[in-house]
């Protein structure tokens, strides 16, 4: 997951995204990059002395929109997430599933063109684990590509379209028979053996 | 805009979530612009006294009779029809025993403390120094031609010598000042290393994170700095009696405009060097990390 966020570089093999070869790429090039990325982490990494909407704002005020730019946006996603109300609250005074929503709204703010999220249902409930698959799917759409790890298995096996990968122990699990909805191209002459 | 960074926003000033003057760096800054100040004026007052005593001693001689006043006369006539000479001027005793008491006390006043007879000049270039000491010696046995450049010589190379020596220590502070800032731009930089690691994760040029502390610590550099100038000040006002004293025994020398154009900059200076030394302190340690 590091990989694909750039948040490492690779000891052996090689990381392409958005059509770019950012193996060796210059750590200065990174940032515009990393731009086009949103992550929502496990830990959910967010500022503790800053409020949740400052928290959520982050990645505007980075890619350098003004104030008048922020506010709307920043309030109508806390408002999507169930989080209007504390919006100036900071995170140790939120409960994890707070947290947890207040990172999503972070990582999609600036519609990312890939968004990698790291059990990203483990600390809500299952209306809310709906209402932000159907957000990623709602992403997807417009064409955000989305990558989702979880143990969650049934939660993304409802997710129509979705490709599944297994892994285990850090490798892909008989890859040919762990891959669900394999893009077309992929196997152009039909279903895998 | 090349001090963009200094006029960040709000929301910007919230990340490092820290208020100025929290931690050491205002206080040592504030300590090393008050120790350079003083350091600085004592190196500028000796290069304005080397000044003084070194224009009062150039073409300036004297003629010393050691027999007193009784081959005066003659002897100042003497220095005068010589070709070369511009200003004769014969010391009157009573201005020699007031210049002594000055170093020796009352005791300089006391009639029993013999003095000789003394005849100060200026000479004009070309003057025949050898053949003046004969044309006086002919009239006033005894008598010696005294260049006061040969005899303040040492005294000068003193002087020229504790100025590089303030020069250095000035020098040395500003290092040590700079010093401190890097550890302290270190220890800001591990302090809020999540929010650091946050920021880059979602897009933060270095820059965007350096110009964050940068602008924290410069803010700590001048309000230190300029305490430290507040303190040097003071205590450079309650010293101007004392120094005014060893100004009159040198012959006046004081601290020029120039001098105190030098020692209000330094402050100044010194929140320059260190907002300059955390912008590189803090970009090297960034590109350590991915």
């Amino acid at each position: 997951m590091k990989l694909l966020y750039l948040a490492q570089r690779p000891t052996r093999g090689r990381i392409a995204l958005f059509g770019e070869e950012l193996t060796d790429a210059a750590r200065d090039s990174l940032p515009p990059f990393r731009r086009r990325i949103g992550v929502v982490f496990q830990d959910f990494r967010l500022i503790r002395h800053l409020s949740a909407f400052d928290n959520v704002a982050l990645p505007l005020r980075i890619a350098g929109a003004s104030e008048e730019e922020v506010e709307g946006p920043v309030r109508e996603m806390l408002a999507w997430v169930g989080l209007a109300d504390r919006a100036s609250a900071r995170p140790p005074t939120l409960s994890g599933g707070e947290q947890q929503r207040v990172a999503i709204a972070r990582a999609v703010i600036n519609r990312p063109e890939l968004l990698v999220a790291d059990e990203p249902t483990g600390n809500v409930d299952s209306d809310m684990a709906q209402r932000l698959l159907h957000l990623f799917t709602s992403l997807n759409r417009l064409g955000t590509t989305v990558v989702v790890a979880t143990h969650d298995i049934g939660l993304i096996s409802a997710t129509p379209g979705a490709q599944m990968i297994r892994l285990e122990n850090g490798t892909m699990l008989d890859p040919t028979g762990t891959l669900k909805n394999p893009p077309p191209s992929a196997y152009p002459r039909g279903e895998p053996e | 805009m090349m001090f963009r960074w200094l006029f960040t926003s709000p929301s910007e000033r919230r990340l490092l979530g820290a208020r100025p003057l929290q931690g050491p760096t205002p206080w040592v800054i504030a300590i090393m612009t008050f120790s350079i100040m003083i350091v600085a004026a004592a190196g500028l007052a000796l290069a304005e006294t080397a000044g003084v005593v070194a224009a009062g001693a150039e073409a300036r001689y004297s003629v010393q009779i050691p027999d007193g006043e009784r081959n005066l006369d003659a002897a100042v006539r003497a220095v005068g029809s010589a070709p070369g000479v511009a200003k004769v001027e014969p010391v009157p005793e009573r201005e020699m025993r007031r210049i002594l008491e000055r170093w020796l006390g009352p005791a300089g006043a006391s009639a029993d403390l013999p003095i000789p007879a003394l005849i100060s000049f200026e000479a004009r270039p070309g003057l025949d120094l050898a053949a003046l000491e004969r044309r006086v010696q002919a009239v006033a046995p005894g008598a010696r031609l005294i260049a006061h450049g040969d005899t303040l010589a040492p005294l000068l190379r003193s002087l020229r010598a504790l100025q590089w020596l303030a020069f250095g220590l000035v020098v040395l502070l500003a290092s040590a000042c700079a010093a401190a800032v890097v550890l302290a731009a270190r220890g800001a930089l591990d302090t809020h290393r999540f929010t650091i690691d946050v920021m880059h994760g979602i897009g933060a040029t270095d820059l965007q994170v350096t110009h964050l502390f940068q602008r924290k610590i410069a803010i700590d550099a001048l309000i230190g700095s300029l305490a430290g100038a507040v303190a040097a000040a003071l205590v450079l006002l309650a010293l101007a009696a004392g120094a005014a004293f060893a100004g009159d025994l040198m012959g006046g020398a004081t601290l020029g405009g120039l001098d105190l154009a030098v020692l209000l900059l330094i402050p100044l200076a010194l929140t320059a060097l260190a907002t300059w030394v955390a912008r590189a302190a803090v970009l090297a340690a960034l590109r350590t990390a991915l």
